[in-house]
């Protein structure tokens, strides 16, 4: 069974009990007590030690904007978007391709899995991953991200963040059903007026769909998202076909130095003043 | 009642400016063995050419214990940058085709042992008195390490060309070529510092030179602001570019019969080798904080 998240950002109302449910779960350590003074969200982002993370965002009507009545109802003059993050879990995954020692796997649920115990913290899947989440823990050496709570779902159970959501902004199951329900979803919102809201799973895109789906308002990047994420390995072909050029250059050109050898060897050997042994 | 709400973050700053992606974790031994492996398989290369062409037997041998020596080094600064050294060995539980990284941790095994079994096999010869079987294992180790060489000196551009990294991303049909030609610069001219004076290895350099200087040019133009410039990463990139690039070139054709001028100009090769490469991975980290507004944007 290929498993997912839907992740809807029109039903988030920002209590992080996700972000909490899954460091207790997965024993994630503690992310310091930094405040950043963007909003609420004092984890800024994902990383080694944040593997849900609640992004929040502040929005204002442009200047002039009519405002409801005037008993001092600001709702429309403010508007507070929350997104819940997390590992997109890629369905063609930069990290997993990346990955030199075969620690990054797919399991059968359709997610992306770091092994610790394969891991050597070559970091190359942190510049692998178009949507920035992995992230090498410094004190461990390792690389770390969601799990898709790995072991939970081998046991039967939900993700830990998805079984901790009250209002079921986070929602796990099975990726075809979760599609139709996005797409169920959209149709709901777009009718209630909401028009700005879309599903964001980059299928679009060299990445072919994600297994964590999202439901929100608004632009990619009002939530740090990629608008057009690539899987870096399109990269590869231009890459090694200018390395192949680049080596026939070499070797021709260095052949072609060395063309008038015999010549010159005497010669040579007078200048550097050395007698060949 | 429709109007469009402004998010707060909504300018070229992305969410509050934040980075989007997650910066190279590398520190500077990767910089280094790229420096060093690239110098390495270049040597191979040269040395392997100039036994073929039957140039003087001190050049050959110098060329290959400088890629045996490359070889040695490179392995400890790979091993030093991992999070967890001790688990090294894992790279060779398996090999992936379509991860550059392990492409050139095979290619840099290969490569180590054909550039130490060539060192050594010149090495035997002497004592032998140059028997036949052992010039041949010699050889074919120099030619073996010579097709290794030549990969373990453009792969690079590759490793760094296929991630996610804007800057990397941009120029990866570049970065092959400007490693590539920087490493057979920074060898020939080694070897020129060594005492070589064989023309065949100016004519390499003022070749290198003159690939290095087009790539500069081409991404100096590539990367105009606000990619590069006016950033600390840029200043370096620029450096490294005009050392290993129209600075040797000018010395080694304007004056072509002073040593000085020569020795100036494979100093100034190799410097420019190794910073163009310490640049490379700083322009990385830099590229990898723009806020995501900057990414979609610089594409």
């Amino acid at each position: 069974m290929i498993t997912a998240f839907l992740t809807d950002s029109t039903l988030c109302i920002g209590c992080k009990a996700c972000e909490v449910a899954c460091k207790e779960w997965n024993g994630v350590p503690s992310d310091g007590f930094r405040l950043t003074g963007f909003s609420y969200d004092n984890t800024a982002g994902l990383g080694h030690a944040t593997w849900r993370h609640v992004k929040f965002v502040e929005r204002h009507a442009p200047d002039g904007a009519p405002v409801d009545g005037d008993a001092g109802y600001r709702s429309n003059v403010f508007r507070w978007d929350f997104s819940s993050d997390v590992c997109k879990h890629c369905e063609n995954a930069g990290c997993l391709e990346a990955c030199p020692t075969g620690s990054i796997v797919r399991t059968e649920f359709g997610g992306v899995f770091i092994q610790p115990d394969v891991c050597n913290g070559c970091g190359y899947c942190v510049v692998a991953c178009p949507f920035g989440v992995v992230d090498r823990r410094p004190e461990d050496g390792r690389a770390f991200k969601c799990t898709f709570c790995y072991d939970r779902q081998k046991a039967g159970l939900k993700p830990a963040c998805a079984t901790a959501c009250p209002t079921e902004s986070i929602v796990f199951g099975e990726l075809r059903d979760l599609r139709e329900r996005a797409a169920a979803r959209l149709e709901t919102l777009r009718a209630r007026g909401i028009e700005d809201a879309t599903l964001y799973d980059a299928a679009e895109t060299s990445v072919g769909g994600t297994h964590a789906l999202f439901i929100f308002r608004g632009d990619p990047e009002d939530y740090n998202l990629p608008g057009a994420p690539e899987v870096p390995t399109v990269h590869l072909r231009a890459g090694w076909t200018s390395a192949l050029v680049t080596a026939g250059l070499m070797l021709a050109g260095t052949a072609l130095a060395f063309a008038n050898t015999t010549r010159e060897r005497a010669a040579s050997r007078s200048a550097a003043g050395r007698q060949e042994t | 009642m429709k109007y469009a709400y402004r998010a707060v973050t909504d300018t070229p700053q992305g969410y509050y400016g934040l980075p989007l992606l997650k910066a190279p974790v590398w520190t500077w031994e990767v910089p280094a063995y790229f420096f060093v492996g690239g110098v390495a398989g270049a040597s191979a290369v040269i040395g392997a050419v100039a036994r073929a062409a039957g140039a003087d037997r001190r050049l050959v041998r110098d060329a290959r214990w400088i890629a045996a020596a490359g070889a040695a080094a490179s392995p400890p600064l790979l091993i030093s940058d991992l999070g967890r050294p001790e688990r090294f060995l894992n790279m060779l539980r398996v090999f992936k085709v379509r991860s550059p990284m392990s492409v050139g941790v095979w290619t840099l095994v290969a490569f180590s042992q054909a550039a130490s079994a060539a060192a050594f096999a010149d090495v035997v010869a002497q004592r032998t008195r140059g028997r036949l079987p052992v010039r041949v294992v010699g050889d074919a180790a120099g030619v073996l390490s010579a097709a290794t060489g030549l990969v373990l000196s453009t792969y690079t551009g590759v490793l760094l060309g296929a991630t996610a990294v804007p800057v990397w991303s941009r120029n990866v049909r570049l970065l092959p070529v400007h490693f590539g030609a920087s490493s057979i610069g920074a060898a020939a001219s080694l070897l020129e510092l060594l005492g070589h004076r064989h023309p065949a290895l100016n004519r390499v350099a003022i070749g290198a030179a003159l690939v290095e200087t087009v790539v500069g040019a081409a991404l100096d133009r590539r990367e105009a602001p606000p990619s590069l410039r006016p950033a600390t990463a840029a200043q370096l990139v620029r450096v490294g570019a005009a050392l290993a690039g129209p600075v040797p070139l000018a010395l080694r054709l304007l004056a072509p019969r002073s040593r000085t001028a020569r020795n100036v100009a494979a100093a100034a090769t190799l410097a420019g080798s190794l910073f163009s490469r310490v640049a490379w991975l700083e322009a990385g980290r830099e590229s990898a904080r723009a806020p995501a507004g900057r990414v979609s944007e610089a594409d």
